[in-house]
């Protein structure tokens, strides 16, 4: 059969491919371009006081915290410490919208979030302490180890959502990264994961501007990070991230929305850390003081007092109830932190594997002479941390 | 700590059969998602195809998508959410499917999987299992033949597995999942057609990670090998014959544990060793296992350890890799080498 006989026969009826058509509607997962803001609208008249005194209460605490662990950096207990002051609002907020049952998976960063989560506010800074990583048992708090690695952890938060899932759990994961780390590979893959599984998991990015030295826009060209969303096919809100009842307004319908079954949203709060990096850095070479001191007039503690108080829920004798909270909070973790922590130094070998290897039990066997030989035979067991 | 693996009754014929050891991986497999509903099985294709080397077949029919994952195509994000997924209780059976593709997820495997059980102190064991089919000769091309298993021995927190028999196939894979370490079981690609006369039915061993196993008992030299290697060590032993060595051949089925006692036993009784592995020798397991030989046997040692190991180059084209890959002639190069340093 020629072709002009094929093409000229009736039954020849070529069947077009289907017309390309998007999975997911784009328009609604779309962030609007304003950032979501509450405190100073006419939408705050809508918040429970209880709820904006109990953020108060945290944020102050939180930036009491944030004072008291720099502090510690420069009195050598602290082997480091990342502050998160400015940012109190994002970190407070990710915890009080999470249930028990739920799961938080903190970066380096949110130290003061798994303290407002309830973590022994010296078991939070063990890691940062330097005589252990963990410090606390995570399925315990259902906080996951503060992760140093960045974005690393966000496919966690996705995996354990969606086992919780297929169990029948009703759990919620929220994971919480920096502007830098929405530039990781694992962020991405994480974000897919995600809404391709309808895995109930918040993604809070906290962008505070810069990844170290390094500002947003070298960072990337998107028109927001929460554009970024839309991709992926899950909805994508900008929220001002010093807004403290903005931030858990919309986390908490992100949470509401993963815990019916409807996915996962990626929350971008615009926030500034107002201190460098860590204690480490000097943020003078890459900001101007210009820039700092116009967001100290949008500090989280500001806004919310001055909406506090402009409704009368706070009077100066209630924040000075709220100050002196902190304060006993501060000197508590000061005095816990002046002691070194009892360490044993075979602790080194014995959480490397279930059963040690032949291998590890041979040098397990060396650093127990060497300890025997500097301490006497009970060395091993007494050793502290000079 | 050796346990067996009852099979149902109605199977139980104990009749033995030709398996291959993708078929045997496949029970394994199998057989551990029936025992224990924790287990799931994610990877690229492992559902409805049935992985590419078809090891999975099956599976997603069997216990439903939920329990064997096709995923997306994203390694790191595989193994990322399986780490979640075991923080959570569960015991994920990861599929890499080549060993080059699981480059993108090392960070996942060594900042996390091998770290979590030591950074928690304790807290939370992962028992992941993440399955690489490992090694050449089966024609591949660039990044479908590595043989990475140095990289993953260099981790501590890692277990590294490696079978080379049809049985050991399914028992150390079925050891892989009960454990609650984390293990890289590799799987040496060109063995998976490699038929071997095995009894599905009947209750199968689960060999103990970490003991390494004699395959041929001989008096002139030990051969000491793994995966893809003990098929080529086995022949080379037979050739040697013909020359009048008695050649003894170490399977060490696990690179991480190590198993000193068995290797070391050997290398005294025979007083020469031969290391052979496929992948590049520089820096390779050759180097570790002849220098732990060495620290042991010194004075038994009639010759030095030898290694034969592949170049130290990037895998070969498939038309070039029967030059890199340690074949027989070479075996017995070494083995003469030994003998004949023994005798000057």
């Amino acid at each position: 059969m020629t072709v002009q006989e094929l093409a000229g026969a009736a039954a020849y009826r070529p069947t077009p491919p289907p017309a390309w058509k998007p999975l997911t509607d784009p328009a609604p997962l779309l962030p609007d371009p304003e950032p979501y803001r509450v405190l100073g609208t006419d939408a705050a008249a809508g918040v429970d006081p209880d709820l904006l005194l109990r953020l108060y209460a945290e944020l102050v605490r939180g930036r009491r915290y944030n004072a008291q662990a720099t502090a510690l950096t420069k009195q050598g207990r602290l082997a480091v410490y990342p502050s998160s002051t400015g940012q109190e609002a994002c970190e407070v907020a990710a915890a009080l919208v999470l249930e028990e049952r739920d799961w938080l998976f903190p970066s380096y960063r949110d130290t003061l979030a798994a303290v407002a989560r309830g973590l022994d506010p010296v078991e939070a800074l063990t890691l940062l302490r330097g005589d252990r990583h963990t410090g606390y048992d995570p399925r315990e708090h259902r906080i996951a180890p503060l992760c140093t690695p960045l974005a690393t952890q966000l496919p966690h938060a996705v995996g354990l959502a969606h086992a919780a899932r297929l169990k029948g759990d009703d759990v919620v994961a929220l994971a919480m990264v920096g502007d830098g780390g929405t530039s990781e590979g694992d962020f991405h893959e994480a974000l897919n994961f995600a809404a391709v599984w309808r895995a109930p998991v918040v993604f809070l990015v906290q962008n505070n501007g810069f990844a170290i030295s390094v500002p947003l826009a070298k960072q990337t060209a998107a028109p927001s990070l929460a554009h970024k969303a839309v991709g992926y096919g899950m909805p994508g809100r900008l929220v001002d991230g010093n807004d403290a009842a903005a931030m858990h307004q919309v986390l908490a319908e992100a949470v509401a929305r993963a815990r019916s079954g409807e996915g996962p949203t990626l929350v971008e709060a615009l926030t500034y850390r107002m201190d460098a990096h860590t204690n480490a850095d000097d943020a003078t070479r890459y900001r101007g003081d210009d820039e700092v001191e116009a967001w100290r007039a949008h500090d989280p503690i500001l806004l919310l007092e001055r909406e506090l108080t402009g409704r009368g829920l706070l009077d100066e004798e209630g924040a000075g109830t709220v100050r002196e909270a902190a304060e006993r909070m501060a000197a508590d973790l000061r005095d816990q932190m002046n002691a070194d922590p009892p360490l044993d130094p075979m602790d080194l070998f014995s959480h490397v594997y279930e059963e040690p290897t032949g291998q590890l039990r041979e040098q397990e066997a060396r650093l127990r002479d060497e300890l025997e030989a500097e301490h006497g035979p009970h060395g091993s067991e007494t050793e502290e941390a000079r | 700590m050796t346990t067996t693996v009852a099979a149902t009754a109605g199977e139980r014929t104990g009749r033995a059969v030709q398996a291959t050891m993708a078929q045997a991986l496949g029970r394994a497999l199998r057989d551990a998602m029936a025992e224990d509903p924790a287990v799931h099985v994610l990877g690229e294709d492992v559902g409805t195809l049935g992985g590419v080397f078809r090891v999975t077949d099956g599976l997603a029919k069997e216990f439903g998508d939920d329990r064997c994952t096709d995923t997306p195509l994203a390694e790191a994000g595989i193994l990322g959410a399986a780490v979640g997924m075991a923080m959570y209780g569960l015991r994920p059976v990861v599929e890499m499917q080549f060993d080059a593709f699981a480059y993108p997820a090392f960070e996942q495997l060594v900042s996390h999987v091998a770290k979590m059980r030591n950074r928690t102190m304790g807290a939370m064991p992962l028992p992941i299992t993440v399955r690489i089919p490992y090694g050449g000769g089966i024609g591949g091309v660039e990044h479908h033949s590595d043989s990475s298993e140095a990289y993953y021995m260099a981790t501590a927190g890692l277990h590294v597995v490696t079978p080379a028999t049809v049985e050991d196939a399914y028992g150390l894979l079925r050891a892989s999942i009960a454990s609650d370490d984390p293990v890289v079981f590799l799987e040496p690609k060109r063995l998976y057609w490699a038929k071997a006369a095995w009894s599905p039915e009947a209750p199968a061993a689960v060999e103990p990670i970490g003991r390494a196993v004699v395959r041929r008992p001989g008096s002139s030299a030990t051969l000491i090998t793994y995966g893809p290697s003990l098929p080529v060590c086995l022949e080379a032993a037979e050739a040697a014959t013909a020359e009048g060595w008695d050649l003894e051949v170490v399977d060490l089925r696990s690179l991480v544990p190590f198993d000193d006692e068995t290797v070391a036993a050997s290398v005294r009784r025979t007083g020469r060793a031969v290391v052979v592995h496929e992948s590049p020798g520089f820096a390779g397991p050759g180097g570790e296992i002849a220098a732990r030989i060495t620290e042991r046997c010194f004075h038994h040692l009639e010759a030095p350890v030898l290694r034969v190991a592949g170049f130290d180059i990037p895998y070969p084209p498939p038309m070039q890799e029967r030059h890199h890959l340690p074949g027989v002639d070479r075996v017995l190069d070494a083995v003469a080498r030994l003998q004949w340093e023994a005798e000057s």
